[in-house]
């Protein structure tokens, strides 16, 4: 029987797949259009080599990073490669995940895509959708939610995220090449983000 | 003698460089290029550069030229997976701040002349500043 976490990384995989020429129209009106395709390949590497019967959370997650850091291509590679390991190390032998787990798994995610990209909110990144669903989870962890809860107002929270780069100049990444150009179009990056964690929540919501 | 990884996005380009950077370089220079995907597809792939990072490796360490966006992060990325490689884990990586085309022709040079891993990455880093129209 294929373990929880699997399923899970399948979900997102499948919402990223079925999202591909979605991602990657948006990647073609501020970069180069690949952003769609490069998700979809390294998911689709990830559904084939990730072992199916590993419950060790952290060893699945661990192996996921390594296959999208070789296999996406692009920028969101070693950005969403990094993402995984370091949400590997906080979920480190771990079978099933707290409402505080999520949350040091999200504070080990940001603090991984900070390092690896060196950009801050507001940069019209992924960090756009993340940072704010991160903290919209704590919020709710804070006021006693249960974990579905919690993952509700995160995806609440990172949808806002990902209107605002609409408002916003990119700085990191290709998009910073268009300068202004850039306002009026939402982040590729921030969108696939929100798709992450929208296939996470339901997948929790359907436990 | 420091070994010299050219990264790009693109087979072609990173081929094309080392071509042109290895005709100003000794038999003896250890110069790869790791451009695109393994299959060949435009991008840049955090293990083949790690693996390309090893070859080019003969105990001297390795200067790391790299184009734009996941170029230089996904060598980050390569240089940190060496790290806890322990097999690896010794070999010194720099990556230059230099256009890649113009700083591996320097690098060549330097490299192939016995420069130490500093003065490799210092002479691709001067190219940063070479002037091509004198007036
Ligand atoms: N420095 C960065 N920090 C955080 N996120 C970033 C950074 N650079 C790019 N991104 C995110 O990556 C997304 C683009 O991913 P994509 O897979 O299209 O890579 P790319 O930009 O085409 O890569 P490349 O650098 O190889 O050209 C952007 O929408 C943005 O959210
Ligand atoms: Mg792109």
């Amino acid at each position: 029987m294929a373990s929880k976490v699997y399923e899970c990384i399948s979900k997102i995989a499948d919402i990223i797949i079925e999202n591909k020429d979605f991602l990657t129209e948006l990647d073609r009106e501020i970069g180069d259009a690949d952003h769609g395709i490069n998700m979809a390949r390294g998911y689709t590497e990830a559904l084939g080599q990730l072992p199916q019967d590993e419950s060790d959370i952290g060893a699945v997650l661990k192996k996921a990073g390594m296959v999208l850091l070789s296999k996406v291509g692009g920028a969101s590679g070693p950005l969403y490669g990094t993402a995984y390991m370091k949400a590997a190390k906080a979920a480190a032998g771990k079978t099933e995940l707290t409402v505080q787990d999520g949350k040091d798994i999200l504070d080990a995610i940001i603090g991984g895509i900070k390092q690896r990209g060196k950009a801050e909110r507001g940069e019209k990144t992924m960090l756009d959708a993340i940072i704010p669903g991160y903290e919209a989870y704590c919020a709710a962890a804070d006021a006693g939610k249960d974990l579905a809860e919690c993952l509700d107002a995160m995806c609440a929270a990172a949808a806002e995220g990902v209107e605002y780069t609409k408002t916003i100049i990119a700085t990191k990444g290709r998009a910073s090449y268009l300068g202004e150009r850039s306002i009026g179009h939402q982040d590729p990056g921030a969108t696939s983000s929100l798709l992450t964690m929208e296939a996470i929540r339901d997948w929790v919501r359907a436990l | 003698m420091v070994g010299i990884v050219i990264v790009s996005h693109s087979r072609l380009a990173a081929e094309g460089i080392r071509e042109l950077a290895a005709q100003m370089a000794g038999p003896d220079l250890r110069i790869i290029a790791c451009g695109g995907m393994e299959d060949g597809s435009i991008g840049t792939d955090a293990m083949r550069i790690q693996n390309a990072l090893i070859e080019a490796d003969s105990g001297d360490g390795v200067c790391a030229m790299v184009d734009l966006g996941s170029g230089i992060m996904s060598t980050e990325t390569a240089i940190e997976l060496l790290e806890f490689d322990d097999d690896h884990s010794d070999i010194q990586v720099r990556i230059a701040d230099a256009p890649v085309l113009e700083g591996s022709v320097s690098a060549a040079v330097s490299a192939s002349s016995g420069d130490s891993l500093e003065e490799v990455i210092a002479a691709a880093e001067e190219a940063r500043g070479m002037k091509k129209l004198l007036d």
